[in-house]
Parts: C-alpha cells; sequence; structure tokens
C-alpha cells in the first residue's frame, strides 16, 4: 500500500522535464557503461602496455564490468512500469547465467547431438550407428566398465575416507594439522599429480635401483619389481587410488563442516542414553549429515564419470585402462570423427541423468524446490 | 575407569589419524625432496635415500625454473652446460590474471541466479534450475570446439576475456548448485521483512544475500580457484601456447613434453605449482568450519 501511494505523489510532482531528463537518464547510463566496457575490450585486445598493467586493468575491468552489468540491468527494469518490472526483475538475476550456460554448454551439446547422427566428417546422416558403436565397440565396453570402477571406488573411496577423517578429526587433537594435510593434495594439478605419482609407480628393471617408492617396497620384500601401469586389471585401480588422494580432501572438509552444524544436544542426549560412539554416528550423526553425503558423492561420482586428465597423462588409456571421456577425446581430437566423439558425449551426459534426478528428489524431500 | 578408557580412545584416534595423514603426505613429501635433488640423483636413485644420507641437497632446479635469462650450471658429465631458464615467474602473473576474474565472475553470476531460482517466482523457474543442474553433466569437452569457432567470429580468442567467460560458462552449474543449497536455505523471515520494508530484490541481494552466503562464497571461491589455477586444457585451447600468454600449467605441461627426462625440473615446476592453491586455501580455510555444507543441513 506504502509503495502505491509513494509512486502516486511522485508522478504528481514529476513535470515534463524531469520526465525528459529521467528518459534521458535511462537511455544515457546503458549508453555510458556498454562505452566503458567496450573500450576496455579494446584497450585489453589491442594494447602493448606492460604486462603488469594489462594484468590490473583485465582484472578490474572484468570484474568491474560484471557488477555494472547487474546495476545497469536493474536499472532499467525498475524505470519500466511495475507490473513489467516485477516480471522482470527474476531475470536480471537469472538472465545472465541462463544466457551464458545457454551459450557455452547448451547449444554444444544439442550440437553434439546433431552431429552424433551423422558421420566422421558430419556430412552424410548414418542414423544410430554412432550409438550402436558406443554400446558394442570392445573398447568402448572396457571404457564403461572402468568408468563403472572409477565411480564406485573412487567415489566410495573419497567419501569413505573423508567421512572416516572427518569423524576422528572431530574427535582428536590436532585436527587442523590433519586436515589441512589431508587438504593439501586438492591444491595440486592432474599434470603435477603426475609428476608425484610417478615417484611412487615408477618402473626400473629388477637389478637397478628403484625410483619408485611403491617398487623400492616391493623389491625391499625381495619380490620382482612391478610395471605397475601394465598390470591388468589391477593398473585401474592404481589410476583410481590417485584420484582418491586428490578427492578424499574435498570429501573431509564439507562433511566435517556439517558435522560441526549437528547441534552438540541431540548428540549428548545419545551418549547419555548409553549408546556406544560407533552407535552415535550410526543413528545420529550420520542421518544428520546425509543430505552433505549426498552432495558431495554427487560432485565426485560425476567427476568420476567425467574422468580424463589422471589416465591422459599416466597411460594414456593404454593397458585396458580407457575410461569414456578419454575415448571421446580421442574420436574428436585424434581421429577426428566427429559423429563417434559427439555420440560418446551424448551417452555421457545421459549416464549422469540418474544421478541428478536423485538429487532434484532430494531436495523436493527437503521442500526447498 | 571411565574416565581412563577415554583418554585411551583418543589416543587411539590420534594414532589412527596420524597414520592416515602421512600416508598422505608421503608423495607431497617425496616431490618435495627430488625438487632439491640434481638432475642424475632423480634419475637413479629414490627420494627416500637422502635419509641414508646418501647425495646432497640443491637450489639449482628452483633457480633455472624460476629464473628468466640463459643460466649456466654443470651437469653430471662434469661439462658445463648452458640453458635457457623457465621463466615461471611471467607466467605466474599470466596464471593471476586469468584466475581472479575467473572466480569473481561466475560466483556474482552464480550468487545471483541461485538467489532468483531460490526466492523469486517466474515461469519456467522449476525447468530452467533443473536444465541448469542438468548442465553439471555436460564434459566440456563437447564445447571446446563450438566455442572456439564463435571465439574467432568474435576475435575473442588469445584474450582474457575469452578465457574468462569460458571458465565462467563452464563452472555457472556447480556454482549454482551449490549455491542454490546454501542460499534456499536462509530462513524467509529474513527476506519477506525485507520485502516488506520495499527494498529492491538487488537491494535485498547485494545488502542482505551476498553477505549472509559468505561461507558458501567463500568455499565454492576456493573450489572455482583450485579449479582454474590447475586448468590446463582451457586455457590451451582459449589462451593458445605463446609464451608472453601461457599460464603456469602450460609451462609444466610443456616441461613435461619437452623434456620428459628433466624429472628434476618438472618436480621444482610443480612445487612452484602448488604453493599459490595452497596458501589461497589456508588462508580463507576459517570460512569452511564457520559452517560452509553447502546448506545442505537443514536446521
Amino acid at each position: 500500500m506504502k509503495k502505491v501511494d509513494e509512486s502516486g505523489s511522485n508522478s504528481l510532482i514529476s513535470t515534463s522535464a524531469v520526465a525528459f531528463g529521467r528518459v534521458a537518464i535511462s537511455i544515457l547510463i546503458p549508453l555510458i557503461a556498454f562505452v566503458v566496457l567496450w573500450g576496455g575490450f579494446i584497450f585489453l585486445r589491442d594494447s602493448n602496455a606492460s604486462q603488469g598493467v594489462i594484468a590490473v586493468v583485465a582484472i578490474i575491468w572484468g570484474v568491474g564490468g560484471i557488477a555494472l552489468l547487474f546495476w545497469v540491468a536493474d536499472y532499467i527494469v525498475n524505470k519500466a512500469p511495475l507490473n513489467v518490472a516485477q516480471k522482470l526483475q527474476p531475470f536480471v538475476f537469472v538472465g545472465p547465467a541462463l544466457v551464458i550456460l545457454t551459450w557455452y554448454l547448451f547449444l554444444p551439446t544439442m550440437r553434439s547431438l546433431y552431429l552424433s547422427f551423422f558421420d566422421a566428417s558430419s556430412k552424410n546422416f548414418v542414423g544410430l550407428a554412432n550409438y550402436i558403436y558406443a554400446f558394442t565397440d570392445s573398447k568402448m565396453l572396457e571404457a564403461f566398465g572402468n568408468n563403472l570402477l572409477w565411480i564406485v571406488l573412487g567415489t566410495g573411496g573419497s567419501v569413505g575416507f573423508g567421512l572416516i577423517i572427518a569423524l576422528l578429526a572431530d574427535r582428536s587433537n590436532f585436527e587442523k594439522v590433519f586436515k589441512s594435510i589431508i587438504f593439501t593434495p586438492m591444491a595440486i594439478s592432474f599434470v603435477g599429480a603426475g609428476v608425484i605419482w610417478r615417484f611412487i609407480y615408477a618402473y626400473k628393471p629388477m637389478g637397478e635401483d628403484q625410483v619408485g617408492l611403491l617398487n623400492a617396497i616391493v623389491t625391499f620384500f625381495g619380490a620382482e619389481p612391478k610395471a605397475w601401469f601394465t598390470l591388468q586389471p589391477w593398473n585401474n585401480i592404481f589410476l583410481v587410488i590417485i584420484l582418491i588422494w586428490l578427492q578424499t580432501g574435498y570429501a573431509m572438509v564439507i562433511i566435517s563442516a556439517a558435522l560441526k552444524g549437528v547441534p552438540s544436544a541431540i548428540i549428548e542426549a545419545g551418549r547419555i542414553d548409553g549408546a556406544s560412539e560407533f552407535r552415535v554416528i550410526r543413528s545420529i550423526i550420520i542421518p544428520y549429515i546425509f543430505s552433505t553425503i549426498v552432495t558431495v558423492s554427487t560432485t565426485i561420482i560425476i567427476l568420476s564419470l567425467k574422468i580424463f586428465d589422471i589416465v591422459f597423462t599416466m597411460t594414456n588409456g593404454n593397458y585396458g585402462t580407457e575410461v569414456i571421456a578419454s575415448m571421446q577425446y580421442k574420436q574428436m581430437f585424434r581421429f577426428y570423427n566427429y559423429g563417434r566423439g559427439s555420440a560418446i558425449a551424448i551417452v555421457l551426459v545421459i549416464a549422469v541423468i540418474p544421478v541428478m534426478w536423485y538429487n532434484l528428489h532430494q531436495f523436493r524431500k527437503r521442500e526447498v524446490f | 575407569m571411565i574416565q581412563a578408557k577415554r583418554f585411551n580412545w583418543k589416543i587411539l584416534v590420534n594414532i589412527v589419524l596420524i597414520a592416515i595423514v602421512i600416508i598422505w603426505a608421503i608423495p607431497i613429501i617425496g616431490l618435495f625432496i627430488s625438487s632439491f635433488r640434481t638432475q642424475s640423483e632423480v634419475l637413479n636413485s629414490g627420494w627416500w635415500t637422502i635419509f641414508k644420507g646418501k647425495g646432497k641437497l640443491t637450489l639449482d632446479n628452483y633457480k633455472r625454473v624460476l629464473g628468466g635469462s640463459a643460466y649456466t650450471f654443470i651437469d653430471s658429465a662434469g661439462k658445463t652446460v648452458r640453458a635457457s631458464g623457465d621463466n615461471l615467474s611471467r607466467a605466474f602473473i599470466n596464471s593471476f590474471t586469468v584466475t581472479i576474474p575467473s572466480v569473481v565472475i561466475p560466483l556474482l553470476i552464480a550468487s545471483a541466479a541461485a538467489f532468483g531460482f531460490a526466492w523469486m517466482e517466474f515461469p519456467g523457474r522449476k525447468f530452467f534450475f533443473t536444465a541448469v543442474v542438468a548442465l553439471l553433466v555436460v564434459p566440456l569437452q563437447i564445447a571446446l570446439i563450438p566455442i572456439l569457432r564463435d571465439y574467432q567470429k568474435l576475435g575473442l580468442t588469445g584474450s582474457y576475456l575469452g578465457v574468462w567467460l569460458a571458465h565462467t560458462g563452464f563452472g555457472l552449474p556447480l556454482g549454482v548448485y551449490l549455491l542454490y543449497n546454501y542460499i534456499s536455505t536462509i530462513p524467509k523471515d529474513i527476506f519477506e521483512s525485507a520485502f516488506l520494508d520495499g527494498a529492491r530484490p538487488m537491494v535485498v541481494f547485494a545488502l542482505l544475500v551476498l553477505p549472509l552466503s559468505v561461507p558458501a562464497i567463500a568455499s565454492l571461491a576456493i573450489f572455482q580457484f583450485l579449479w582454474v589455477w590447475n586448468d590446463l586444457l582451457v586455457a590451451l585451447i582459449f589462451l593458445g601456447g605463446t609464451s608472453e600468454v601461457a599460464v603456469l600449467t602450460q609451462r609444466l605441461a610443456n616441461m613435461v613434453g619437452s623434456r620428459g627426462q628433466d624429472w628434476h625440473l618438472l618436480t621444482s615446476g610443480a612445487f612452484i605449482v602448488m604453493v599459490v592453491p595452497l596458501v589461497v586455501f589456508f588462508s580463507l580455510q576459517r570460512y569452511f568450519v564457520q559452517g560452509l555444507m553447502a546448506g545442505s543441513v537443514k536446521g
């Protein structure tokens, strides 16, 4: 009510001159914003200034530009009549995300879907041939099996270790130190992890000094050194261990934060009722943080489905370690078979749908959606 | 009795954790020690032999990797060799220029979108949100070629803007998903009173939602930072490989490629690349404890 009154009195006061000024401003502000952004863009694209200057300008322009765009969009929408403004308002917020996602992910996906029905050079329609390849080729079947292993072992390992470590750290004397060390691998790039793990898995023939820690241990006990990455099918597990090593920190940090949110009153009540520590964890804490575990598992399952870098840098998909994403990459960028590459990508997208469906289901249960 | 029992329990917890932590740390310790060893030692003996008193430690690897100009050293055969340094310092600045906006831009856009999805009514809300989350599954390799073609038309190839937008696009689904989880659990009353007072949604967003979401935003910032900082593929394709714009991971990958036998340089290079994300993580770490949980615990 108050709002309507205000706008009513405002319109009485405003003369035609003011109205004209308002219109001019509401055109001028977006215009200035546009000129500033465009000028910055041209400067960044063509300038020969020193690198430090460009870096600073680039950062200010990029970050400030986005904030400016939001502000201008909001400004324009609020110039519109109230009922129109209310309809447009939500799109000021979700619009930019939708536009960018459409451009960067949705359209390319649709394009891949289209190309997946065509041959290698995208010229002749081949129907479902690429999908038949994707589900029958022996290499592809190998990749599916391996991806399943990645999902089960990788996610189970990361979330399991993450949960155990978070629970233990919560009850230890040096929580911060322990958690920091476990998290450290998260900060390492896959390229870096590749370098690091070579010092663990490296192989040298019997008799020579071993450089890899694992073979050093094996030879210390008198066994023959092994080339771990050619040892089928165990080599997949050696690769998954790298993922677990990298991702446990992520699971641990988020689960640990959720643990702090469990009201201590409930836990104390359980303890007073005589429940053992394991019982408290199983019947009180785990159910309480279950949705967090689902969120963490979802992100790691998706990561395992799309796993690429580790396989690519360590074995390049050889020795039976192929995964879906490495098959897709090879078809796309090595054999230039856009049809097959696109079909595999679409299969990957479809594979994740059940996971996302389960997530939305969880949202609905929590009545937040 | 009970006191004593609890005490033992705690010691056991600490011992188990120490064991796990040692296992976790071994690969990094190996890298760290190796980065101070000479070429022939890295190639011919395990890094743990240093504990037996074999070999010596040197800073040469770091000097060579960080130094910009030509650099002389004595190789394993005793000859003096001139080699050009890798000048990672420049790649450092490039990495920052790529990373900072690539973190802030998607965070701004994602938190705005998450707010819109969580607290505003508009037609197609559920459909659009489901679509955004569904895009989580799209492997970014799908987008590389189409986007590269668009960039060539727009003159965006090799520009920082192009890389920022690409990282924004690829990072948005996870950002919206995690922030929605958090923002949707902010108590309704807070918004209702603000809206009743006549505050515009943008004001509510900037002054209420953003500050309230700091823990979630900070934790997402860390992950996006790690992802962008450690990314190789996107930078390689959209920024190009010239040494003027190359980021740290590109330089590191080049070192792997151009001299696979120079493990001793790779070790120090890998370690340098690790340092910044670690600093970022440990400086933002306290926000995790303040209650990240990505909003997934409904209080």
